[in-house]
């Protein structure tokens, strides 16, 4: 088994790290199945909904609204907080989020943490930062607790493990927690986790969350999950460190009538889902009474800046944009290389990394624009990819080694063939003349040699035919052909 | 009515017959269709791929070639809702009022061919004959971006002899893709193998759509197949009549 890699910084590029699972028949089985079933839900119950296109633009003004005033929000959400009883951190990057919380976990005196919900400590490598400073963290989502047991990475964002099975699952439980007469039984599998889980609930009193929503009206924070191991995560122990990406704020308590909405549906095909905790810094008697959170930027500014990208940070990570893709259908989440997998994945990714790594996700696409449709905050997905073509292309077409790039030089050519009619007419000759030394008696090509392969290697290719449209037209027009 | 026809650079150079045959159709639906010869191409290609640039000429000559058309027909989905789509922000990019004014002029005399014929035209009967069973398939662009709906099942429901084989997962994307289809050339074909099952579920003789490029991409796996089933544009079938059959290769 290849590990898959989700560090943008290490990963292959997409075409290269897709191939490996493309040859994977149980992960694409695993994968198309799963996705199935939630687009089947999802659409039932979008269905229901009369309002649902009403509340899609409603969420979506919510969120744009919070990006054009963040900085408000969040000193509002800040200071809400503080009086609150919670400690608020700011982290400009991953290092100073990880210095943070490690700080934190010191002040505490853990040696273990346990975990819930929370893709952003995915996003700055903090369980691998936390193993090196001798503390040892446990995920507590079924999901997590299956990949952690197991040493493999999420491939999607709300259901970490859609790429495994039943089965794999069972494998995996029988042999890290020493049961090997556990059935493939999904109860008997939650018994077998629930039994890991309870020790861990009443014995480690330090907690690492995510959010869903910070609230800047109130300070509080809203988690929602399906499992009720977030539950236990966040009331039982003393000390809560939430870990949250500074676009997560929304205004107002009541905008959650909204989000809630559009969350559960599109996330998991439910009208609600079944555990939604909100608190609000520390209550005496009552849950964690140490509280901190860590506003995490690490990208998200720089992505606040462009204008016509900015919609990336409307993302609530439903995941309905992968369920959705056809893309990923096949590929599943790990040949993104990144914690962030799918169509928000292929434009938030290379943008957390200020375009620096990540490069291949852009064109990792049909621009189908099933994932648009999707969307409940409306994010233009397409659009964005095709922007961040121009970006990538930008920086690439400078460099020596693409000057001799077929692609590169194919679209340099035909732009300069595309510009005039005259040349155009030429450049449709000598593409007739070239064709023909590849088609075979049947009118057909079967073998382009080059980058003409990528085409041939799966599909035949029509060769050209004796005539143009405007050839034809120009005959008819002057009477020499039959119309 | 005069109408002047786009005929998009893939199907000028690769797909002529699609190109006679809408000007078969619409000059059999009394349509007077011109043809400029200094068309060369929308600049999806371009944009898609990221050379910016070079898209903002091709759409500039575009805005110009055309700028005092009646109506221009555009026989692919996606040429169309690149101009619709994409040129507006492209346009804003440019800052040129006056090319701008010009641009938003000429949008709603824009129409993709089933957008015409069943819109403009007021036609849902034009009169064809093809007597094979034929399956649809909806290209993402002309779904999604131009929402076509259902006017090619108007269209095709119309047609004596045809009978029309329903296709599963009808909004599920080919894998074509432009340029993604050789970028992504395995991960193309992992889907475009999907969606062959489905297509050749049918029992269809044929597959037609919109967009002769995910036509380009599917017709050339069956006949690396040696499937039994060709892919024909639908221009051609609306073209074609018991007198004149469609040119289908």
């Amino acid at each position: 088994m290849i590990l898959p890699v989700l560090d943008p910084k290490l990963a292959l590029p997409f075409p290269k790290a897709a191939l490996p699972v493309l040859r994977n028949a149980q992960l694409r089985k695993n994968v198309a199945h799963a996705t199935d079933v939630i687009t089947g839900k999802r659409a039932r119950l979008v269905a229901e909904k009369h309002d649902w296109q009403a509340l899609r633009e409603a969420a979506s003004a919510v969120r744009t609204h919070v990006l054009e005033n963040l900085g408000p929000y969040l000193e509002q959400f800040e200071e809400r907080c503080t009086a609150a009883g919670g400690v608020v951190h700011w982290a400009a990057d991953a290092a100073e989020a990880r210095e943070i919380v490690l700080a934190i976990l010191r002040e505490e005196q853990a040696s273990e943490v346990i975990k819930i919900k929370t893709m952003t400590s995915a996003e700055i490598q903090l369980n691998p930062f936390l193993a090196q400073h001798g503390v040892e963290a446990h995920e507590t989502d079924l999901a997590e607790i299956i990949l952690q047991l197991g040493h493999d990475e999420p491939s999607h964002i709300v259901v970490p493990a859609l790429h495994v099975n039943r089965s794999q699952v069972r494998e995996i439980f029988a042999r890290t927690m020493g049961l090997p007469d556990l059935s493939d039984d999904p109860q008997a599998l939650t018994a077998a986790a629930r039994n890991y889980l309870r020790k861990m609930f009443l014995t480690v009193p330090t907690a690492i969350s995510g959010a869903n929503f910070l609230i800047a009206e109130t300070g509080g924070v809203a988690v929602v999950e399906s499992e009720g191991n977030g539950r236990m995560c966040l009331t039982l122990p003393r000390t809560m460190v939430t870990l949250a990406g500074i676009e997560k704020v929304i205004p107002r308590y009541r905008d959650l009538e909204i989000m809630l909405q559009v969350l559960a549906r599109s996330a998991t095909g439910e009208r609600m889902n079944p555990y939604t905790s909100l608190w609000t810094g520390v209550t005496s008697g009552d849950g964690p009474q140490r509280f901190h959170v860590v506003l995490l930027d690490n990208g998200r500014s720089d992505i606040l800046g462009h204008e016509r990208e900015r919609q990336t940070l409307k993302c609530i990570r439903c995941a309905a944009c992968m369920n959705a893709c056809p893309v990923y259908r096949q590929t599943g989440g790990h040949a993104y290389g990144s914690v962030y997998p799918g169509p928000i994945g292929a434009i938030l990714t290379p943008q957390l990394m200020k375009m620096e790594y990540a490069q291949s996700l852009p064109f990792a696409s049909s621009l189908c624009g099933a994932c648009y449709e999707v969307c409940p905050v409306k994010i233009n997905i397409p659009e964005v990819l095709i922007n961040l073509r121009a970006k990538v292309t930008d920086q690439e077409r400078e460099e020596e080694r693409r000057f001799f790039d077929p692609l590169y030089l194919g679209l340099r050519m035909a732009s300069k063939v595309f510009a005039n009619a005259g040349r155009f007419r030429a450049a449709q000759r000598m593409m007739r003349i070239g064709m023909k030394a590849f088609t075979g008696k049947d009118g057909w090509i079967r073998s382009l040699p080059g980058y003409g392969a990528r085409w041939t290697m799966t599909r035949d290719l029509r060769g050209a035919p004796e005539q143009t449209f405007r050839e034809w037209w120009a005959g008819r027009a002057s009477g020499k052909v039959k119309a | 009515m005069r109408a002047s026809l786009f005929i998009t650079c893939y199907n000028d150079t690769l797909f002529p017959e699609t190109g006679r045959a809408v000007v078969t159709l619409l000059e059999r639906l009394g349509v007077a269709v011109e043809f400029r010869p200094a068309q060369t191409c929308c600049g999806q290609m371009h944009a898609n791929t990221g050379f910016r640039g070079e898209a903002f000429s091709l759409a500039k000559k575009f805005v110009r070639l055309y700028a005092d058309a009646e109506a221009v027909i555009i026989p692919s989905s996606s040429c169309a809702a690149m101009i619709r789509d994409q040129y507006p922000a492209l346009m804003e990019e440019l800052g040129n009022e006056e090319l701008r004014g010009e641009f938003s002029a000429l949008l709603p005399r824009l129409y993709e061919l089933s957008e015409f014929v069943v819109d403009v035209l007021g036609v849902e009967d034009v009169g064809a004959y093809f007597p094979h069973r034929v399956t649809y398939h909806a290209s993402c662009h002309g779904l999604r971006a131009l929402a076509l709906g259902d006017r090619p099942f108007r269209l095709l429901k119309n047609v004596e002899g045809l009978e029309l084989a329903p296709l599963e997962n009808l909004d599920r994307c080919c894998g074509f893709g432009g340029t993604f289809s050789v970028k992504n050339a395995e991960v193309s074909s992992a889907m475009m193998t999907a969606k062959l099952q489905d297509v050749q579920a049918t029992g269809a003789e044929f597959c037609t759509a919109l967009d002769n490029s995910c036509l380009m991409h599917l017709g050339g796996a069956m006949h690396r197949e040696f499937a039994a089933m060709r892919t024909v544009h639908l221009a051609q079938i609306l073209a074609s009549t018991r007198e004149h059959p469609a040119e289908v290769m």
